[in-house]
Parts: structure tokens; sequence; C-alpha cells
């Protein structure tokens, strides 16, 4: 496991740097080709790029209360059942969930969404006997539908409940291009099959973006013109649990 | 040195298949257990996206951490080579080996998919603490059996120390990684500690030991062979010595733990708010697995075979309910991805989750156990592993 990890930069400040240079190489040689790459999406016979780092910036000070547009969304997207409409809640898989937090003394409330943070050093990737978990090349954390044996480690290890058992057999829900299965493990995928075709974006962002609240921005950040990217050296953002270092891919501004 | 004789145990008796057949029939329902929970799905478990690791790990963890410890008494005799623990040591081989693959069974058949256990034995992640312990598994199986082999063929005997040695080093290895499952896991507010490795191998000794008792007093009351005063009172020191350790390291273990600020809330929760859990870390783990048996075994009750088998028993149950709320604990304490927020969502974020586990869940954990059961009556009845006598002249002539 640890050799694929090891074909692509690890440590982030190579990667900023591998990314800057491919920008700059593909503005100075050749404009336009690097951007309609990234653009097009990824033809299945190429590997994910490791130029490419996804991430999410979620910016707490828009997320409207008691909305779920994303999470709806993600559900529909991806063909897991709306908690509301399991039969079994506490079993459900939920690969984003609506956090509401409250600062006891002051009162002051925040609305957030959680999701997988696609760490660049994901805990679940390390503990995961038959490396089912991966991480890929572009910063996407994902679990082989067809090597996960089910043991559950990551979900022990994830410092944000982020991932879901398929606690019984899947209904008709499904969706051709996201694979699922019980006894497996799944969490949040980026909407990999959107990135893939192209979209530059996931379900998530587009439902928020479309009910007027712009609470989240989807993009490259290695890339230094990339929406996010500027938004991010704009904003103040915070990891949430910093202290564990995992250099997460989702990242949080008025938390 | 006196030689001693080994016999296997006379097995075609009524009362040999009436519990080889009473055995059975938990392996039979751990079977069943698996085959229900396999067609439906975790969903009729106790287990939820909260709790995802319920009893049957409870169980399973018990039972490896006990295999190791079983084969302590074979260590005495080979390694730290005291003559008078040489005639018992066969015996802690099997049990060790028996106890292994019951809660590996356990944990195996626990898994969300069972049937691909040639992808666990064929895809490995070296950074992952779980695929180290596969190795660990089966090299204490290698070893062990090698060891067993020496003791029990006189052709080979001149390797029994060192193949004893060289089980000895692997089983606290072993031991150490099963600890280091949980040490590593950094989310968890109760892991993380490099405490857990320590302390998994003294709770070992101490599990490991109360079973063989037992094994080994049931199996000589009903053969009727003789077992004298002078192995159960060795015996059963050593089993004071172990259990005091382990009250000792699961006080220091909380008391550090209370030294940082950040720990308080998980602290709290096992110690005061918890619950059931609670309950079980003081009645269960404190009272019933430390103090009680501390008391038969250190006065005048410990003389008596009758209460060394019940302070064995309460070891036993104690050492359940420290992995219970090892592992259940740890996971009902919500995560604190905001310390010092209170946080709320549909997925029960910041809320103490509650497990029960279900009828299969009990059945599965159980079967592990008399699987273990079930492999070392088998064994004493096709091997020679039981000295015919352990009366105190037999052994006090082994310590001249
Ligand atoms: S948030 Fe959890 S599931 Fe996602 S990469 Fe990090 S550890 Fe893995
Ligand atoms: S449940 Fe699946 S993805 Fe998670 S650690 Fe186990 S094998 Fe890996």
């Amino acid at each position: 496991m640890k050799s694929m990890t090891d074909n692509s930069p690890a440590s982030p400040e190579r990667r900023r740097f591998l990314g800057a240079a491919t920008v700059a190489a593909g503005v100075t040689l050749a404009p336009g080709v690097m951007l309609v790459e990234v653009a097009h999406g990824r033809p299945e016979d190429q590997a994910a790029s490791g130029a490419v780092r996804w991430g999410m910036l979620v910016d707490a000070t828009k997320c409207a209360s008691g909305c779920d547009e994303c999470v709806s969304a993600c559900s529909t997207e991806n063909g897991w059942t709306p908690v509301a409409e399991s039969k079994h809640p506490k079993q459900a898989p939920q690969w984003i969930r609506k956090l509401e937090l409250q600062d006891p003394l002051t009162q002051q409330e925040t609305n957030l969404p959680m999701l997988c943070q696609h760490c660049a050093e994901p805990p679940c990737v390390d503990v995961c006997p038959t490396g089912a978990s991966f991480k890929r090349a572009d910063g996407i954390v994902l679990v082989n539908r067809h090597t996960c044996i089910g043991c559950r480690y990551c979900m022990m290890a994830c410092p944000y409940k982020a991932r879901s058992l398929v606690h019984e057999p899947l209904n008709d829900t499904q969706k051709p291009d996201v694979p699922r299965g019980v006894g497996c493990v799944e969490a949040c995928t980026f909407c990999v099959q959107k990135v893939d075709r192209g979209d530059g974006t996931t379900a998530c962002v587009e439902a928020c973006t479309k009910a007027g609240h712009n609470a989240l921005v989807f993009g490259d950040m290695n890339d230094p013109e990339s929406e996010i990217s500027k938004r991010l050296r704009e904003l103040p953002t915070k990891q949430v649990r910093a202290d564990l270092n995992l250099n997460v891919g989702v990242r949080y501004h008025g938390i | 040195m006196a030689s001693i004789t080994f016999r296997e145990v006379e097995g075609s008796s009524l009362k040999y298949w009436m519990l080889f057949g009473g055995i059975g029939l938990f392996v039979l329902f751990g079977f069943l257990s698996y085959l229900y929970m396999h067609h439906h799905g975790h969903v009729v478990t106790g287990m939820d996206n909260q709790v995802v690791w319920g009893l049957p790990h409870v169980f399973a963890v018990f039972l490896i951490v006990a295999a190791s410890g079983a084969l302590n008494v074979a260590s005495i005799a080979s390694v730290f080579n005291k003559p008078m623990y040489k005639p018992l040591a066969p015996l802690s081989a099997i049990l060790a080996l028996a106890l292994l693959a019951g809660g590996l069974l356990v944990l195996v058949l626990d898994l969300g998919r069972s049937d691909r256990l040639i992808v666990a034995m064929t895809h490995f992640n070296f950074t992952s603490m779980f695929t180290w312990n596969v190795f660990l598994y089966s090299g204490f199986f290698v070893l062990v059996g090698i060891y067993l082999w020496t003791m029990l063929d006189s052709s080979v005997k001149a390797y029994t120390k060192v193949a004893g040695t060289a089980a000895f080093l692997w089983r606290l290895i072993l031991t150490t990684g099963t600890g280091s499952l949980f040490g590593f896991l950094i989310a968890r507010a109760l892991y993380g500690s490099a405490m857990l490795a320590p302390m998994f191998i003294i709770m070992s000794f101490a599990y490991g030991l109360a079973i063989y008792l037992l094994v080994l007093a049931a199996s000589y009351a009903w053969t009727g062979r003789p077992l004298g005063d002078v192995v159960m009172n060795r015996l059963r020191y050593l089993l004071a010595v172990f259990v005091a350790a382990v009250l000792y390291f699961v006080v220091v273990y909380h008391l550090t733990n209370l030294y940082f600020a950040k720990m308080h809330g998980a602290e709290a929760f096992i110690l005061r708010d918890g619950g059931d859990i609670t309950t079980l870390f003081w009645v269960g783990q404190i009272v019933v697995g430390c103090v009680l048996p501390l008391v038969i075994l250190l006065t005048g009750l410990g003389k008596q075979r009758s209460w060394v088998l019940v302070a064995c028993v309460l070891v036993i149950l104690g050492g359940i309910a420290q992995e219970y709320v090892t592992i259940i604990g740890a996971q009902a304490y919500p995560l604190e991805m905001f310390p010092g927020m209170t946080m709320k969502s549909t997925f029960y974020d910041g809320v103490v989750h509650d497990y029960s586990p279900s009828t299969p869940e009990w059945f599965l954990g159980l079967g592990g156990v008399a699987i273990a059961l079930l492999i070392t009556t088998f064994a004493v009845k096709v091997l020679r592993l039981l000295p015919v006598s352990l009366d105190d002249a037999t052994v006090a002539k082994l310590e001249h």
C-alpha cells in the first residue's frame, strides 16, 4: 500500500511545488491545455493525476440552520437511502450529515456539513488490513468494493466518524456508477464519478449553490487559479481536529 | 529427575460424550448465529455505525489474549526451568492453541464479508496492525505446534527449551500486537495509549492462568486422577500475583489519563457517568475481576480447592467485563470533534451511544469459547497431554 502512495509526492510542500510547476508549465507552454484537461475529466485508462488535489471549502457562516440540501443531493446522486426513510436509522449509512454546534457558554450556534475529510494522511488507509481503503493520487480517499472485508477497523480509526457499514442488503436505489454492497464500508467519495466525468464539482456543492447559500466550494487546491484556491487565500480556515495533523482536504471557515 | 507418565484420558465413557455433545451444541448454536448474521447482514445485531465492534469482538479479544496467557505455565517450565511445571506444560500449549483458534474464528465470522477471507490472506497492507496480527497469529500456531511436538515426541525432546523460548517470546509480541490494535487508534479518546500493550500482556497472564487452572482441575476431577495441593497452591499464588498486577496497571492507566484535561470527559464517562459501562467497570472489572479473587486467593478461603476455582471463574468474568469496557466503552463515548462545543446531528453525534448485544452475537461469542473447549476436550483424548498423577508425592520427586 505504501508503495502506491509513494508514487505520488508525499509531503504537502513537494506537492504544492509540483502543482505550481505543472501549472506554470501549462500556462507558459500551452495555455488552455491544462485547463481543458482538468475540466474534461479523465479517460478510464489514465491514472488520476498527482498534480491535482481535490478539496472542499465549507463556509460555516453561510451554512443555513435546518437546511439539508447537500445531504439529500448526496443521497440522490450516490443512491443511499435518506435516514428519515430508513427502517434502521442507527444502522443506516450516512455519507454526509449536518452538524449543529453550540458553545455552551456563549450560546453561539454553528451549522456545518460533516463528511469524509479526504485526509492527506488518512488513518483509515493506514489501518485497513487488505488495502481496500486507499487514497488516489488526486487526494480522493476511496474504498475498493472488491477487497473490503468489512472488518470496520477504518471506522474505528476515522476521527470524523465519516464512514458507514452497509448493514443490510441494498434495495434498488443503487446507481450504476456508484458500486455499493452489504457488509462493506463506504464514505463520501467527493462524487468521484462526477469528478472523473469532468463535472469539476460534487452533488452537495451544486445543491448548496442552487439553493442560493453558496456555503460550499469544490475544486483543485493545487491550482492557484481555481476558485477554491482563491477563496482559501482570502478566508481564514481551520481543519477539524487539526491536532492530529492529518492535512485534511475539507477546510472550514467560521468554526 | 523423576519421570512422569502421561496418558490420554478415557474417551469412550458416556460422561465424556455427554460433555463433548454439550459443548458441541454451543458450537452448533454459534455456527447457526453466524449463518443468520451473514444472511441478513449486521442489521440483525446490536451493532451500528456508532458502536461498530460489538460483543463478538469482546469475546474474540478475550480469547486471543487468554490464549497467549495460557501458554505461561509451559513457559515457566521450559524457559525458566522450573521442574514442577514440566508435567503441566503440554496442556498449557494445547489450551493456548485452542483458545487462539476460538478467538480467531469469532473475529473472522463477525466480518461484514466473512466470505472474503481469502482476500484478507492475499492482500496485505503493512501499515495496518491487523495485517501484522495475521502473521503473529499464524506464527503462534506454528511455534506452539512445534513446541508441543517437542514435548510429546521423545526423539525431539532436546529441542523443547529452544522451541519453548521461541514460543514464549512470540507470545509477548503477539499480545503486544493485540493491545496495539487499540493503542494505535488516535481517533478515540480512550485508546491511543502505549499503556495498552503492556496492560494487555499482564491481563493475558491472569486470564490464561485462570482458564488453565479450571481446565486442569476439571479434567483431573472428572477422570478421577489425583491432583495434589502442591500444584494447586503454586498456581493459586501465581494467579494472585497476576491479578494484583492487572489491578495495578488499571489504576495507573486511569490515573495517568486523569492527569490530562482533554481526557477528563472520557474518564468521567468510564468512572462515573457511563451507566452500564461504569457499573461493569466497578462491579465487573474491579470488584469481581480483581478484588474478590484477591481476597479469596490470599486468605484462608484459598486453601479450599472449590474457592480457588470460584476465584478463577471470577477472574474470567472480570476479564470479559474488562474487554467490554475497553472495546464498547471507548466507542460509546462520543467522538470529540469540536472540544468544548455541544453537538447534534442525525448521525448521533455528541450523544452517548447505547449498545445492547443481540442473541446471535451472544451465541457467536460463546461459540468461540465452545470451540476452544471442544478442541481441548478432543486433544486430551487423542494426545498424551495429562500426567496420570499430579499428587504431592509425584510432584515432590520432580523438585529434587
Ligand atoms: S475523514 Fe475519515 S474516512 Fe475520510 S480520509 Fe480521513 S480518516 Fe479516512
Ligand atoms: S472495513 Fe473494509 S475498508 Fe475498512 S479497514 Fe476493513 S477492509 Fe479496509
